[in-house]
């Protein structure tokens, strides 16, 4: 199998404020959000990053996005790090995450353009994909209306294709169906789907087990920063549930960290 | 598909500039509100205000528009009769009306003036003489109401008549006297225009630069950081500096819309405002030093941009950069108020080195028509070299993830 990230040894470590120090209820003026965490992606595959909230996985997602620096560690996406070549990565991913917002003065058809502009999405290609794109999402009804007046379920398609804009072959997809009503949600899956349908690489991060037992086929488990479980779907599994089995790797696993 | 991705990868220099400004005039331009309120409504308000403003006070001044003032004179003399008929007053007679009565009428704006003569005034001038007297000189008493424009004119003009007859009394020379029909003050209409644009419109351009920019440099920058869409712009391959380079220049350019906006409504205006008498005329300019003018403007609009998008990134969100901004605004305003002070545009070129500083006072050499071409030269190059900097640390500031993400 071909290799397209490689993820070694992050480390991400916050300053914490005096209003996130209160909030943590903690006298720790800093927060190891990530701590070591490895593992590799295969091209084709899914991946998925599943852990609680506050483990890590976001962290760990947008220092693979290059929005934020690692401390110590590299990530290697298709050989091209997110440390020496940031711009070089962001050339080649799909990154959507709920904290990207899209301009609501805009129409789904000028930020589609825009962003491509951005990508260097040649404008026949562009077209093109606009107009499957669209079709598929059924965008085409709402092309000309700004996103201030879409409802979310709208907005997350939007998101969702403006993300793709430039066909990348590896997408990355933080919680990806967080706080959608169950319709846009599986709108939101089966377009994952036909992503992998593709062969595209899809790492997602998420806390919806069935999510993951649908779409992926390898899973990390990161607890307190790192990772403790990384491995095909059906070996973590064995054939329990796959929330049974989390369930009881976090007790094993939060237990001797505590 | 030729290429594996649709997008091709590294774009040619300047690319993403271009697109992310195209996007901040879409979104400025296509937005009727914005364009009205920000472009359209300064110029338009200051004209209207400027305008209604001089057009109140010419009218407050201007004798002809008003009815004559209704005036009573007493004990009027025959050497005061002509001089007094001339000022076209309505003169009352004071019959069967008590002198308190005449100052009720004054109160009540009802009448101007009352003026008292003493009885026999020709004849106790004529026999008094100020080196020998020892009794005070015969007084002329002029009731008027200083809270009504017409009795205060009316007083001002009696006053007058009394003064010159007093000095045509004991005249050995005269000052500019308007008989002689000379004309004395050699100011030209460039020099009189010149003085009071100098003065005030250095510090009213500032003004109407930085509010311009304030209107939009806030909202482009802390407002998509609040809104959470400047991190989707960052996941693109876009460079900082394209991006830092994008929004400044857009933004200089709505900024300086703005800010031409309001500096041709106190152009067209302020003559109005001065009155017509003043000798001021925007046409005494010509138009290179307007195009002269307007590089200056567009360095200090750089400058401001520059500076107000460091703090708005600093920012976490609109409300925080407008605060954040004020003590800003009132240095701008402090530098602006240089150009009252002293006499003209300084020489020292090391001066010209100053941002905003540098500008205030290349606008006053140009308004007062002595100015240095190399200290104007200076001054763009020096804001040019000043804007490049400030982009610097915009674009280090939208690489960091402690400013940019900072919650």
């Amino acid at each position: 199998m071909e290799e397209i990230l490689r993820v070694e040894n992050l480390r991400k470590t916050f300053v914490l404020s005096k209003k996130q120090q209160r909030l943590e209820k903690t006298k720790e003026k800093t927060k190891k959000a990530v701590d070591g965490i490895s593992f590799t992606a295969y091209r084709g595959e899914v991946f998925g990053l599943l852990g609680p909230n506050g483990a890590g996985k976001t962290t760990t997602l947008r220092m693979l996005a290059t929005l934020i620096r690692p401390d110590e560690g590299d990530a290697l996406i298709e050989g091209i790090s997110v440390c020496k070549d940031p711009a070089g990565v962001r050339e080649r991913i799909g990154f959507l995450t709920s904290e990207l917002k899209l301009e609501e003065f805009f129409t789904p058809n000028y930020l589609f353009d825009f962003f491509a502009e951005l990508h260097d999405v040649d404008p026949e290609i562009r077209d093109r994909r606009k107009k499957e794109l669209f079709a598929k999402f059924g965008i085409d009804e709402f092309a000309e209306v700004k996103v201030a007046n879409l409802s979310t379920g709208m907005k997350q398609k939007v998101s969702l294709v403006i993300s793709i804009v430039h066909d990348p072959d590896i997408i990355i997809f933080d919680e990806p169906t967080n706080g959608l009503d169950v319709l846009t949600a599986r709108v939101v899956t089966d377009f994952l789907l036909d992503l992998k349908n593709e062969g595209k690489s899809i790492l997602v991060s998420t806390h919806i087990f069935s999510l993951v037992e649908k779409i992926c086929d390898r899973i990390g488990i990161i607890i307190n920063g790192k990772m403790v479980l990384c491995d095909a779907l059906e070996n973590v599994t064995r054939g329990e549930s796959l929330e049974d089995r989390f369930f009881e790797i976090y007790r094993e696993t939060a237990g001797e960290l505590k | 598909m030729s290429d594996r991705r649709a997008g091709t990868g590294r774009k040619k220099k300047g690319g993403n500039i271009w697109a992310v400004a195209r996007k901040e005039f879409a979104r400025f331009f296509r937005d009727p509100k914005m364009v009205f309120g920000t472009l359209l409504l300064p110029g338009l308000l200051i004209y209207v205000l400027y305008s209604i403003m001089g057009d109140g006070i010419m009218e407050q001044f201007t004798a002809e528009d008003t009815e004559p003032a209704a005036v009573y004179v007493e004990n009027e003399p025959a050497s005061l009769k002509e001089a007094l008929g001339a000022l076209s007053f309505q003169m009352l007679s004071q019959e069967g009306k008590t002198e308190e009565g005449l100052k009720e009428e004054i109160q009540n704006k009802e009448a101007e003036l009352y003026v008292v003569f003493p009885e026999s005034f020709d004849e106790k001038i004529a026999a008094y003489d100020s080196q020998t007297a020892s009794e005070p000189a015969p007084n002329v008493e002029i009731y008027y109401n200083s809270a009504s424009n017409e009795s205060r004119a009316a007083y001002e003009a009696v006053a007058a008549v009394l003064d010159q007859y007093e000095s045509h009394l004991a005249n050995k020379f005269d000052v500019n006297s308007a008989q002689s029909g000379g004309v004395y003050d050699l100011a030209t209409k460039e020099d009189v225009t010149g003085q009071m644009f100098s003065m005030l419109l250095p510090m009213l351009m500032m003004i109407f630069l930085f509010t311009g920019c304030m209107a939009v440099a806030p909202e482009s920058i802390a407002g998509e950081k609040e809104r959470g869409t400047i991190a989707t712009l960052l996941v693109t391959p876009i460079k900082r500096s394209e991006l830092a380079i994008g929004k400044v220049l857009s933004l200089s350019v709505i900024s300086l819309l703005s800010g031409v906006s309001s500096f041709l409504g106190t152009m067209l205006s302020l003559p109005k405002l001065m009155g017509s008498a003043s000798g001021m005329d925007a046409s005494v300019y010509q138009i290179s030093d307007y195009l002269l003018l307007l590089a200056v403007i567009l360095v200090s609009v750089l400058i401001i941009v520059s500076l107000i998008s460091i703090i708005s990134a600093y920012s976490r969100s609109v409300k925080e950069a407008n605060t954040a901004v004020v003590p800003l605004m009132v240095v701008v305003m402090f530098i602006g108020i240089t150009s009252m002070f002293g006499t003209g545009a300084p020489e020292n070129p090391a001066l010209y080195c100053i941002p905003l500083y540098n500008s205030v006072q290349s606008m006053n050499g140009i308004f007062s028509f002595h100015y240095n071409p190399m200290n104007i030269g200076i001054t763009l190059v020096s804001n040019l070299v000043w804007t490049v900097l400030l982009i610097y640390v915009i674009t280090r500031m939208f690489n960091s993830e402690k400013i940019m993400f900072s919650k």
